[in-house]
């Protein structure tokens, strides 16, 4: 069976669903950083599969933008995880309770 | 013999599966793992398959890209911050929060809706011309050409904004990252 286009959405979609559960269900902030970035890795194979389907070079261009927003989101996520810790010692998001009513 | 006429006809598609599979058993790994540095080396497997469908995929650039930013900068990140935070054992009670089945439904329901929408949609029949990867105004150069072409001349404008957006974010981190 030849490998379409819809694979590859297949692959990005069950790493999208697997990223988003890490995201919700993780009590490690660390762990939650890591799967923003399974999710970010996700959107950019849908970018490179479509862009593979209709032979346009636009797709590429567009997930190398999203690396360079993933990078710098995970500087600023790993600074604001690092003045989090420094505040508890600790990286758990159950710990987080400074909002909370 | 007819095995490697198998490969030949079926090899791109093997790899395919090969590093689909690899790449969802790393993104399982680092929702799964108990320890953060495990789970910071399942997200490498992870970002080095990703590369690899890149690569099946015609997007050379995009996957060295890939591989350097993701495997070397954003891994290098991460560890360090592990080595920092880790550095009194903390022991870790409990790896889930305790609204995990709910947000279980949440991202299922979520992943449910996404595949009915995925078979529901009509594609456009693939394009069998890749001309455009690889070649520049006619002239057959290579994929990183012809991304640097269209970058440089069509994307100038987000590609600066992509620049003034790096510099925030790093005068972000330092500042986010200095000790009071």
């Amino acid at each position: 069976m030849t490998v379409t286009t819809t694979h590859y959405l297949v692959v990005s979609l069950l790493l999208f669903g697997i990223g988003l559960a890490g995201i919700l269900v993780r009590r490690n902030l660390i762990t939650v950083l890591m799967s923003i970035e399974l999710v970010l890795n996700s959107v950019n194979i849908n970018l490179v599969a479509f862009s593979y389907h209709h032979g346009d070079l636009t797709g590429q261009i567009f997930s190398i933008f999203t690396i360079t927003v993933a990078a710098g989101e995970a500087a600023v996520g790993l600074g604001i995880l690092l003045a989090f810790f420094r505040l508890r010692e600790t990286t758990r998001l159950d710990q987080a309770t400074e909002l909370s009513g | 013999m007819e095995f490697l006429e198998f490969l030949a006809a079926h090899g791109a598609d093997l790899l395919f599966y090969a590093f689909a599979a690899l790449a969802l058993a790393g993104g399982l790994g680092v929702v799964l793992l108990r320890n953060p540095m495990y789970g910071a080396m399942a997200l490498l497997t992870s970002f080095l398959a990703v590369a690899a469908l890149f690569f099946l995929r015609h997007a050379e650039f995009v996957a060295v890209v890939q591989i350097f930013v993701y495997g070397g900068g954003i891994m290098v990140l991460f560890l360090f911050v592990i080595m920092l935070v880790n550095l009194h054992r903390l022991p870790e009670p409990k790896r889930f929060l305790s609204q995990s089945p709910l947000a279980l439904v949440v991202a299922g329901v979520m992943v449910v809706l996404l595949a009915i929408f995925l078979a529901q949609a009509a594609l456009a029949p693939a394009a069998t011309d890749l001309a455009s990867f690889r070649t520049v105004e006619g002239r057959p150069l290579g994929n990183t050409q012809a991304v640097a072409w269209s970058l440089y001349r069509d994307y100038l404008l987000p590609f600066e904004i992509a620049s003034v957006f790096l510099l925030i974010a790093m005068i972000g981190a330092v500042v986010l990252g200095r000790r009071q």
